[in-house]
């Protein structure tokens, strides 16, 4: 049941993201062209959901803010994965000292207020290493990046944990009798034997990635705008809880059902 | 027991050496140096001027001598001064430091009582366990900072009950006022987490012999559950509270920046965005520090609750 309302609540949020362009065309509006007459407007059949702070209809923006903020999430969760696995797998593979290291560096990621280091972290400068700041692309690529640094730790953890345990089967030894080289046991045997908890892992992690973005959109250090994403489109708030109550509304409604989404995805490939 | 304690707390001084290093070489990434700023501000200083200067206040040194001054200054605890308020950072700092200390202590206490309340209600009625799950699995989705506004909107503009934000000028009353919606705002992320995990655990532990042994000596079912039950749940609940330390510094920072409520985490971003690079991360390292000793302390006092733990 839960997995059920986790994909229909994913595909749902997906399908909004892929249909912007669509739905673009068939309102007519630019989603991202201020236009100052009809600002705070309330829903109407031209703008349904009525228009934000510049006059910018809110369906659309929402529909865009889809794409950024479910990429970030799914971007973030992939290098995570990619990043975790492979520092898991290492750990759990050499064991002794650099095991150790490695969790000890997991422990001490862990133990830290990931917030306050990831706003410190995300008003860094980029432009000073090449990086282009600005642009959404750039903005996207920079935000997953320093998500991706904190966003590791739980997979490794657990393909580590896993790992483990499968390295010690009968099966792995076989293999190994059987004179298969450690990679191959370890991409061939291991790997696939540690799916289930590296997919909940992954799960949770596109959950924390949409949550983070949003929180550092929110204070204006994420996605900038005019692109937009849920948590920038709450970034004056204090504006619009007097004039727009209902603009304030649905960006958050949209980052929790994504979030409970993954959430509800993650509990049912658990069981 | 000592033995952990000092291995814990050389991990914690290792995790701040690394944690300072890296941000400080990161810090150099952000936008322009003090001299940078002191140009924009004032034109007629030529690039000679800006080269003595640089080399006066020691920018022009490599990254590491700097950050070794640095952090040797802050070991002897000369905190050095903050650009954004014009004062030494150790007096921006305890004030902020105290006001968080209340909010995310007030959070604590109200999380914890109402979702352990709720967790026992959900193991005590098996019925109402999908609605408590339900509202767990809501209330860890939902951003703080948005349930922060819904509350704005509900409390502060449409029934005018509490102010909006701000700092409270007056009486303790009047404080408390002010602390109603960020308190709110802080602990409703936790509730979730609470209930769901209390009311796993009092539901396990309702199951054991110990537990139909007391039933069957003829207790009632409250003191079935407060006293022989809880108990035995307190310690992974409090297993939650030692992992939260860290979300809760997280939360009180958005929680501080929507409610414009002075405390740390507001220094935080505000010494972010206002370029002042020594007290971002002098508050960062404190924070850090904090959160690093709460997680320790509920760590103890889980294994001061569970003999189990002790001897392992």
């Amino acid at each position: 049941m839960r997995l059920g309302l986790g994909i229909a609540l994913l595909g749902l949020l997906a399908l909004g993201a892929l249909g912007a362009p669509l739905a673009e065309a068939w309102l007519g509006h630019d989603p991202f062209t201020p236009d100052l007459f009809n600002r705070f407007t309330e829903a109407s059949p031209e703008h349904p959901l009525g228009t934000d702070e510049l006059g910018r209809d809110l369906l659309l923006r929402l529909l865009h803010g889809a794409r950024v903020s479910l990429a970030v999430g799914v971007a973030t969760a992939l290098a995570a994965l990619l990043l975790g696995t492979a520092i898991g797998l290492l750990a759990a593979w050499r064991g002794g000292a650099l095991d150790a290291l490695l969790m000890r560096l997991a422990d001490g990621m862990l133990a830290l207020p990931a917030l306050p280091v990831l706003v410190v972290l995300a008003a860094a400068d980029t432009g000073r290493i090449g990086l282009p700041r600005g642009e959404p692309a750039a903005d996207i690529l920079r935000i997953v990046a320093i998500l991706t640094l904190f966003g590791w730790v739980g997979v490794a953890r657990l393909a580590r944990a896993a790992a483990i345990s499968v390295l010690a089967r009968d099966y792995v030894r076989a293999a190994r009798a059987l004179g298969a080289s450690e990679a191959r046991v370890l991409l061939r045997h291991v790997l696939p034997n540690i799916g289930a908890p590296l997919g909940v892992a992954t799960a949770l992690a596109v959950a924390g990635a949409i949550l983070a973005e949003s929180t550092l959109s929110f204070l204006g250090l994420g996605i900038a705008p005019p692109a937009a994403s849920w948590g920038n489109m709450l970034s004056n708030a204090q504006e619009l809880v007097f004039s727009a109550p209902m603009a304030a509304v649905w960006p958050g409604l949209a980052i929790l059902l994504a979030v409970a989404g993954c959430t509800l995805l993650a509990d049912g490939l658990r069981r | 027991m000592i033995r952990l304690v000092a291995t814990r707390l050389v991990q914690i001084a290792a995790t701040l050496a690394i944690l300072s290093f890296v941000m400080f070489l990161l810090i150099g990434l952000m936008p322009g140096d003090p001299i940078d700023v002191a140009i924009a501000g004032d034109p007629r200083l030529s690039a000679e001027d800006a080269a003595r200067l640089r080399a006066l206040h020691g920018l022009d040194q490599p990254l590491l001598s700097r950050y070794l001054a640095w952090a040797g200054a802050l070991l002897e605890g000369r905190f050095g001064h903050s650009r954004l308020f014009a004062q030494p950072v150790a007096q921006v700092l305890w004030p902020a430091l105290l006001s968080t200390l209340v909010l995310v202590g007030a959070a604590i206490l109200l999380s914890g009582g109402l979702g352990i309340g709720l967790g026992l209600l959900a193991a005590a009625r098996p019925r109402l366990k999908p609605l408590v799950d339900a509202v767990a699995i809501l209330g860890q989705s939902a951003p703080s900072f948005w349930m922060g506004i819904l509350l704005i909107i509900l409390f502060a503009v449409t029934l005018g009950w509490l102010p909006a934000g701000g700092t409270p000028e007056g009486g303790p009353v009047e404080a408390l006022r002010f602390l109603v919606l960020p308190v709110t705002t802080l602990a409703l992320a936790n509730i979730a987490a609470y209930a769901r995990h209390s009311a796993a655990a009092t539901a396990l532990a309702l199951g054991e012999p110990w537990v139909t042994a007391a039933r069957a000596r003829g207790n009632g079912e409250a003191r079935l559950l407060l006293h022989h039950a809880f108990p035995n749940a307190a310690v992974p609940v409090l297993q939650i509270a030692a992992m939260d330390a860290g979300t809760l510094v997280g939360g009180a920072l958005v929680t501080e920046t929507l409610f414009a409520r002075p405390g740390m985490g507001k220094l935080i971003y505000d010494a972010v965005m206002g370029n002042d690079t020594n007290l971002a991360l002098v508050a960062l390292l404190l924070v850090a520090l904090m959160t690093m000793l709460a997680t320790l302390g509920a760590d103890l006092a889980q294994r001061a609750l569970d003999p189990r733990l002790r001897d392992g």
